[in-house]
């Protein structure tokens, strides 16, 4: 990989040793996957924030790291942090903390494009966060590659991203069409087709025919529960996202979505109301209309939920829905929305055994963990719950 | 015998082989605090990797397997050198924060565990005692 003389002396240490190493990250991967130099980012979004996740040992590197002299060089956020017992809480400070030192922003959220962090078409960024790697790609059209956490904060730290991958225009083309013969119609029937593609897709970039979508959220949903059962990082829509009039340049094969793909996913994922402690809607972390959708089921509902429902969104959100009075109605009823956090990466089992969600993503992960897991669109999971 | 790959992370370590053929997710996958395999789908579950020189196809997993091979290192339960068929950003990543010697193109197959072997990652080779 080609480097100029500024990014040498980097790499030689001559700016100190924590961009020494984040230059080292870089240039290992771009030397193996064949890079051919590094390319400017406008942002990073990182993620490794959880304490579930990284442990006492991503505590010691990102302490080492800022000790090093660790500070960030392009605008970045964060992704969400964990929730848990007293002990668990100083550890999750702590880790923000760190990150802070280096001139992170703590948005901690994984819809950093809700708020804080929004590319624009064409923009390079390297992000980390699966679910907002695939919307920033899909639907933004912005270019990164699916990042971890140490890969992303090297990129902030220098500045840069090795150039391969999705950040090279013949590595956008779709590898399928995806036709779908299925009705897709509702939030959690993208859900469905998300993770039904996710479980049979490898490495590909799908090209949808026959879906509609009638809004974002219906498509942040599918690519967040694409990812997490599998591993897209960009896919196209017909007529919808923007780059799907270039993405088709060869014949390429095509599978189809029946009925019952989705009706299979929606099975898998039908436990029994008597088994459900909590509902959980926002994830990913949900949009201001998403919030407002929870709010006026409650009122439609009007009685308060036995079991609570959590919503979690960024602070941005939470914030807009404080001020427009949505979040007192959505207490009134036994809702509540939780800033900054992500129940995926905080220790619940055995506080709560069983959920209700409308999010694929939070279906897969739950039930890997060992929960009950009822998926079904937020407007059955009010109206039916205990 | 001697094999040439390429360097991932450079330095030179010379000691007894380990070698998983299958693919070796450090999260979860090997105590840090003991440097002992603990992924139940691995063919070297119940080893120690530490000081040994550890060869396996490619990393798999989250990346947070990174900040564990961090920690191996800091606990002084760190392979000498990461020998692997395929790199990949996780243990790439972790070799370099840690400060391992790694090579990668080499083929895992050949190799098996208990011979001595030194490897030269600045050079990309790797030679065994056969």
């Amino acid at each position: 990989m080609y480097l100029t003389k500024e990014e040498e002396l980097i790499l030689a240490g001559e700016y100190g040793y924590a961009l020494q190493k984040a230059m080292e990250i870089l240039v290992a991967l771009g030397d193996i996957y064949g890079a051919d130099r590094l390319i400017p980012i406008k942002s990073a979004q990182v993620a490794g924030v959880s304490y579930k996740n990284i442990g006492d040992a991503g505590i010691e590197f990102l302490r080492d790291f800022v000790d090093a002299g660790a500070r960030v060089s392009v605008y970045t956020t964060l992704n969400p942090a964990g929730i848990g017992d007293d002990e668990f809480m100083e550890k999750q400070a702590e880790v923000l903390n760190l990150y802070r030192e280096m001139g992170i922003e703590a948005t901690s959220t994984c819809t950093p494009y809700y708020g804080a962090n929004l590319p624009k078409f064409g923009d390079h960024i390297a992000w980390s966060e699966s679910s907002a790697v695939v919307f920033a790609n899909s639907i933004i059209g912005a270019r990164t590659n699916r990042e971890g956490g140490p890969s992303s904060l090297a990129a902030a730290i220098v500045g840069k991203t090795p150039n391969y991958g999705l950040h090279l225009e013949e590595n956008r083309k779709a590898t399928l069409i995806v036709d779908v013969q299925a009705k897709v119609r509702t939030f959690v029937d993208y859900a469905a087709l998300g993770y039904h593609l996710g479980r049979t897709l490898g490495n590909d970039v799908p090209y949808f025919r026959g879906i509609n979508p009638e809004k974002t959220e219906f498509l942040k949903e599918m690519g967040a529960a694409m990812a997490a059962s599998g591993s897209i990082a960009l896919y196209h829509v017909e007529g919808e996202t923007p780059e799907y009039r270039e993405a088709v340049v060869d014949k390429l094969e095509t599978i189809t979505v029946e009925d019952d793909d989705i009706k299979a996913v929606r099975e898998q994922f039908s436990d029994d109301w008597t088994g459900i402690d909590m509902i959980l809607v926002g994830c990913p972390h949900a949009s201001l209309p998403e919030v407002k959708e929870i709010a006026e089921l409650l009122t439609m509902r009007g009685r308060p939920l036995k079991i609570p429902l959590f919503i979690t969104a960024s602070r941005a959100v939470k914030a807009l829905a404080d001020s427009l009075g949505y979040t007192e109605v959505i207490e009134r009823y036994n809702g509540r929305i939780i800033a900054d956090s992500c129940f995926v990466v905080s220790p619940i089992k055995g506080w709560y055994n069983g959920i209700a969600t409308n999010s694929g993503k939070s279906a897969f992960y739950f039930r890997s963990f060992g929960f009950n897991v009822r998926l079904d669109d937020a407007e059955n999971l009010v109206k039916e719950a205990p | 015998m001697k094999l040439k790959g390429r360097k991932i992370v450079g330095g030179k370590a010379e000691g007894e082989l380990i070698v998983s053929q299958k693919p070796l997710s450090f999260l979860g996958g090997v105590d840090p605090e003991t440097g002992v395999i603990t992924d139940a789908e691995s063919d070297i579950r119940g080893e120690r990797i530490a000081e040994k020189i550890l060869a396996f196809p490619r990393g798999k997993g989250s990346t947070v397997g990174s900040y564990i091979i961090y920690a191996l290192k800091k606990n002084g339960k760190a392979p000498k050198a990461i020998i692997v068929g395929e790199a990949e950003t996780i243990v790439a990543t972790g070799a370099i924060i840690a400060g391992i010697p790694m090579v990668d193109g080499i083929d895992i197959s050949k190799l098996k565990s208990g011979v001595r072997v030194r490897v030269d990652a600045d050079k990309g080779e790797v030679e065994v005692d056969e």
